[in-house]
This record gives C-alpha cells, sequence and structure tokens, in this order.
C-alpha cells in the first residue's frame, strides 16, 4: 500500500459515515426497544439506551406481544424460521436439481425447459398471485405451511446460478467420473455437490433472509394469527391510533425480527463471500 | 490385459463423417501411440474406445469382447486425461480410491492397492494433499495413479503430456514408459507429438482426417512411410518432397522445380510417370560439385548446436525451385546465399505415386 495517510483517514472517515448511515436506524430501534411507552411517546427520543431492557424483552417475550398480536413472540419466531428455512432448503434442492438435469443430460424439449424456467424470471410473484391464491384455497392449504412455503419454493434465479455455475465444471471431470463408473446420483453426490459447497452456502444466505422477509403472501394466505410471520405480527401490531399502539414491545419485535437473518449472515459470512467471489475450480 | 480390436469403426456427427473406418489389432500388452495433427480424429477414436463417444459403425471388442454398447465402467478401461480430471475437492488418496470404491472393494483391498501405485509413482508424501496442492507433473502422476489401480484391461491416455514443460514432458515420458513395461498392461496413446509418438510406441498408427494412414512400428514408419502424409508429419525437419517425373532413357528423374537427379540404390517406374522425391534433410550429404545429386541454394541457416539445418530452395530451379531443408553437422560451416552441392545417400530416397500420394515400392 502506498496511500498516503490523508487519502486512508478520508477513505476511512467515508467508511465510518457509511455504516452510521446504515446502522443508525437500527441502533435508534434498539434504543426505543428499552425505553418505556412514555418516554417513546414523549419525543424526543433520548439517543443512549434505556433502563427497561429487561423489563420490556420479557413482557414482550412472555405474553405483552400475544395481548396485542393475538400469538407470543416465540410462535411468531417459530412461524418464520420455518417459512424461511424450508424456503430456503427447498429453493436449492429443487434448482440445484434442474440445473443438473438441464446441464448434463440430453432430453427432449431440455431447451424448452430451460426457457421456461428463464422467462418465470420476468414474472413477478404480484403478476400471478390472484392465480395462485385460487389454487392454494382449492388445495386447502390456507392457513397452513404448505400454502407459506409452496408458491415460494421455485426459484429461476437459483436454478441460473446453478447452471452457470455447472456450465463451469470440465467435461472432463464428468468424463473422468464415468470412467471410474460413477452413476448419474453418486456423480451429484460425491462430485457435483461438494464443488458446490460454497454456492450452495451463498444461496442459503440470499434465499433465508428472502423467506424471512416475506410480507405480501404469507398476508394473503393466512387468517388465523397462528400462523402469521414475525413481519405479518409486527404489523398487525402497530393500530391506526398512535397512542394505542405498545411501541416499546413493537421495537423489541422488531429487534427479534431482524435478529436471526443478522445471525445467519455473521455465522455464515465466510462462506457466503467465498460463493460470491470463488470462480477458480 | 486384454487385446483391442477395431473392425471398421466408423464415427459420423449427423451427416458428416469424421472417422472413415478403422481397422486396428492391438495384441496383448502393447503399447499403441495414435499420432497426427489436431482434427485428424484421433482424440474421437480414443474415446470412442473408452465409450464416451458412440460408434457409428463397425464393432470395438476389448478383451474378445464387443463393447459398442458399454458404459466406460463396463469397459474394463482407465483413462488419463489431458487436462488431469482430478477431483479438486478429494485428496490425492481419494482421487485414487473412488473408482474402487465404486467398484465395491474393500478398505483394506483399496488401501493396499493405493499404496502400491504411490510407491510405484512416488507419490507417497503427498497422498493426504489436495490436487490443487500439487505441481503439474505430481497431479499428472496423480491422473497415472488413478488408471493404474484401477488394474484394467487397457490404459488409454489422451494427451497426457502437453499441458507439462518441455523438460518435464521428457521425464513423464520415460515414466509412462516404465510404468507401462512393469505392469504389461495394454495401451493407446493419442499425442500430436511426434517424439512423444516415436519414443513410446510400440507401434504407430498415424492418422490423418479421419484415416489410418499407416499402423507399423516407429522405425519402420520412420524407413519406409506409407504416405507422402506420413513422410511429412514423422521426422523433423519433414522430409523434403519435390515433384517430379520419371525421365526416358533410365536418366533418372525430372525434377519439375529444375535439373535431374538419379539416386543410387531406387529403383524408378516407368517412364513418364509423375512421382514424388522424398528425401529427408539427415540423409543429404555435402559433396563437392562433381559428384553433387542436388544443388541447394541456401537462404537461411539455423545452428541448433549438434546439427546446423540450412533452408533453400534448389539452385537449378531459381526462384521457383522446390523448397528444401538439409541437416548437416554442428561443424558445417555453410552460409546463407552460398550453393551447396548435396548428395543423397544411397537407398534413401522415397517415391511416391502423385496422384494418390500413395509410397511406390519397385
Amino acid at each position: 500500500m502506498t496511500s498516503s495517510i490523508g487519502s486512508r483517514v478520508v477513505a476511512h472517515a467515508l467508511l465510518i459515515i457509511g455504516i452510521v448511515i446504515v446502522a443508525f436506524p437500527i441502533y435508534y430501534v434498539f434504543v426505543a426497544s428499552t425505553h418505556s411507552l412514555r418516554e417513546i411517546l414523549n419525543p424526543p427520543l433520548p439517543l443512549i439506551p434505556g433502563d427497561q431492557f429487561l423489563h420490556n424483552y420479557y413482557e414482550a417475550i412472555f405474553g405483552g406481544v400475544r395481548r396485542i398480536g393475538g400469538v407470543s413472540a416465540t410462535r411468531l419466531l417459530v412461524n418464520t424460521t420455518i417459512v424461511g428455512l424450508c424456503v430456503a432448503i427447498g429453493k436449492i434442492v429443487i434448482s440445484i436439481l434442474s440445473a443438473y438435469a438441464i446441464v448434463f443430460f440430453r432430453f427432449p424439449f431440455r431447451m424448452t425447459f430451460f426457457w421456461m424456467i428463464f422467462i418465470t424470471l420476468m414474472l413477478p410473484v404480484e403478476v400471478r398471485i390472484l392465480p395462485t391464491y385460487k389454487v392454494m384455497v382449492q388445495l386447502h392449504l390456507i392457513d397452513t405451511f404448505g400454502g407459506l412455503i409452496l408458491p415460494l419454493i421455485a426459484s429461476a434465479t437459483a436454478t441460473l446460478l446453478f447452471r452457470q455455475f455447472f456450465m463451469t465444471i470440465p467435461a472432463e471431470l464428468v468424463e473422468a467420473a464415468r470412467v471410474d463408473g460413477a452413476g448419474p446420483w453418486r456423480f451429484f453426490f460425491d462430485i457435483l455437490l461438494p464443488l458446490s459447497k460454497t454456492n450452495i452456502a451463498a444461496l442459503f444466505v440470499i434465499l433465508f433472509i428472502y423467506g424471512w422477509t416475506q410480507y405480501l403472501w404469507p398476508l394473503l394466505v393466512t387468517n388465523s394469527n397462528d400462523m402469521n410471520t414475525i413481519i405479518i405480527g409486527l404489523k398487525k401490531m402497530i393500530s391506526f391510533a398512535d397512542a394505542d399502539t405498545q411501541w416499546h414491545l413493537v421495537m423489541v419485535t422488531c429487534i427479534l425480527a431482524i435478529l436471526p437473518p443478522i445471525l445467519v449472515v455473521v455465522l455464515m459470512q465466510r462462506w457466503f463471500v467465498k460463493g460470491l467471489v470463488e470462480s477458480e475450480k | 490385459m486384454a487385446t483391442i480390436s477395431l473392425h471398421d469403426v466408423k464415427k459420423s456427427y449427423g451427416r458428416t463423417e469424421v472417422i472413415h473406418g478403422i481397422d486396428l489389432d492391438v495384441t496383448d500388452g502393447e503399447f499403441i501411440v495414435i499420432v497426427g495433427p489436431s482434427g485428424c480424429g484421433k482424440s474421437t477414436l480414443l474415446r470412442m474406445v473408452a465409450g464416451l463417444e458412440a460408434i457409428s459403425a463397425g464393432t470395438i471388442e476389448i478383451g474378445g469382447r464387443v463393447v459398442n454398447d458399454l458404459e466406460p465402467r463396463e469397459r474394463d478401461i482407465a483413462m488419463v486425461f489431458q487436462n488431469y480430471a482430478l477431483y479438486p475437492h478429494m485428496s490425492v488418496y481419494d482421487n485414487m480410491a473412488y473408482g474402487l470404491k465404486i467398484a465395491g472393494l474393500s478398505k483394506p483391498a483399496i488401501r493396499e492397492r493405493v499404496d502400491a501405485a504411490a510407491r510405484m509413482l512416488e507419490l507417497e508424501p503427498y497422498l493426504g494433499r489436495k490436487p490443487k496442492a500439487l505441481s503439474g507433473g505430481q497431479r499428472q502422476r496423480v491422473a497415472m495413479g488413478r488408471a493404474l489401480v484401477r488394474q484394467p484391461a487397457a490404459f488409454l491416455f489422451d494427451e497426457p503430456l502437453s499441458n507439462l514443460d518441455a523438460k518435464l514432458r521428457v521425464q513423464m515420458r520415460l515414466e509412462i514408459k516404465s510404468m507401462q513395461r512393469n505392469v504389461e498392461t495394454t495401451s493407446l496413446y493419442v499425442t500430436h507429438d511426434q517424439v512423444e509418438a516415436m519414443t513410446l510406441a510400440d507401434r504407430l498408427v498415424v492418422m490423418n482426417a479421419g484415416h489410418a494412414e499407416q499402423i507399423d512400428t516407429p522405425l519402420n514408419v520412420y524407413r519406409t512411410p506409407a504416405t507422402t502424409f506420413v513422410a511429412g508429419f514423422i521426422g523433423s525437419p519433414a522430409m523434403n518432397l519435390m515433384p517430379a517425373t520419371v525421365a526416358a532413357n533410365g536418366k533418372g528423374l525430372e525434377l519439375d522445380g529444375g535439373g535431374t537427379v538419379k539416386p543410387r540404390d531406387t529403383v524408378l517406374p516407368e517412364n513418364g510417370r509423375k512421382v514424388f522425391l522424398g528425401v529427408r534433410p539427415e540423409h543429404l550429404s555435402p559433396v563437392d560439385e562433381f559428384n553433387a545429386d542436388l544443388k541447394l541454394a541456401v537462404r537461411a541457416v539455423e545452428t541448433l548446436g549438434a546439427d546446423t539445418l540450412a533452408h533453400g530452395r534448389l539452385a537449378d530451379g531459381g526462384a521457383t525451385g522446390s523448397e528444401m531443408v538439409v541437416r548437416l553437422p554442428g561443424t558445417s560451416a555453410v552460409k546463407p546465399d552460398e550453393v551447396l552441392p548435396l548428395a543423397i545417400e544411397p537407398g534413401t530416397a522415397h517415391l511416391f505415386d502423385r496422384e494418390n500420394g500413395k509410397r511406390m515400392e519397385a
């Protein structure tokens, strides 16, 4: 590094400003979650955490949220975790298998299928939301995990990513495996899957957060409070009149809602970055 | 250990035929090198034997068993690829053991075979490493080890040395040869490098544009090339081929590039026949003008140390004389723009029919 001290200072200052801009709202939510309702409603809100941390979190987790949202925060978290995990894992399983079929097998209408998958990229969820809802109703999947998860479980993007990755695998490697006697399944599990590890990890992070933060679809497909995800629960806790809203509990729920995705990112960061950066095989 | 026989093997992609009927019988333990320029179909032929490409016509037998419709793993062969094709996520040990594991061998049996191969290829210190942590030569050895442990009926090599640097290539060439001698496994080896071909092969298959132009021992291919293609492909620098016509009255050959020549100890065909006269650069020697068969107007001189190559044209043909190369001893003092009188060593001239490029034997 030959950069001068001056330019290093400027660079760091810019980075710090960036971090502050991104992190401040989250910090403010945390601050609000540690004050009493009265203090929150009486502006300005202090910039340092208050003394109600234990009280607020205890109340929110053990009953408070149930009183205002209908179900406990734990239930909301469990629901959302199930949805997030199933969506992420389901998307990965389905897309890696379809990419495997498209790249390594020759079958009639192979390219037709590829283009069908590709074209769905152009249709946002909102466009097909009514027919999808109708199908869910007819399959009696309203207010079930099936209904929450299944419509979100196919991913054209992930299929394309795996396809691109699989196409970089040298043909000789596939042939070596054939000569070694590996059939299609063995090749998939012994060679393809281990080589895709980092890609899978990166996708898992992205897709888990995608599943966790779903709003529109869970809102439509759940009626019972028991099946709400935490994002929906959060919305339901906010009533129209400001004074009726238990803001301190809402803030606690907010923190609870962003904690798991942050944990996933932090714990899988090494893999995540590797999966995005790594190209050499 | 097994014989391999190819009978009228053809390959077409759509309506384009790329391999036009190859016949080849490989005896048990023989080392066959398939050599040819790129695009001649040599790799395709090997991949057809391996079962990686379907056969359009003909039959391939390995060990007396027709394998046309068998999967690679059922053919009892092992293959070494140009880019090694090692599994990047497996250790050297696992790379070698993978095929055996699939074949259902017991763990101790696998260990025994891998250890034996590792000892033979001096890979023992690297068994725990990933391919990424190995040099090119070591990776190539692992690829060979992977083939070796299978104890197959035949080894198939697809240009295994072309990714290595020159020095390593020579070393690995010797190792492959001694490994093959050791285990006496029938081998097919594809290369475009004629030195590899000459040094490794028990017999050579010289391929051109989907045909096997000649199948013979390296020395026979060198001494009696069957066609002008083989003559030009095997030997470096390439054989000089000069268009000529058989002159009347036994005067010898009238060169289209100017002058006449009567190679000694060579029986000429009937008068008026249009031929190519082939002379290897190493079979021409400088003589005094009186004894010269040919005169070379030297244009450029390459000094290689041991040898000196003189490039030029036939002096009698002027600017349109046939191009020629002569290999002279390294001590030769030849300079550009000299005229070099040359004699063809007795019995070393080759004659090819100008119509079809085939060798003419008297």
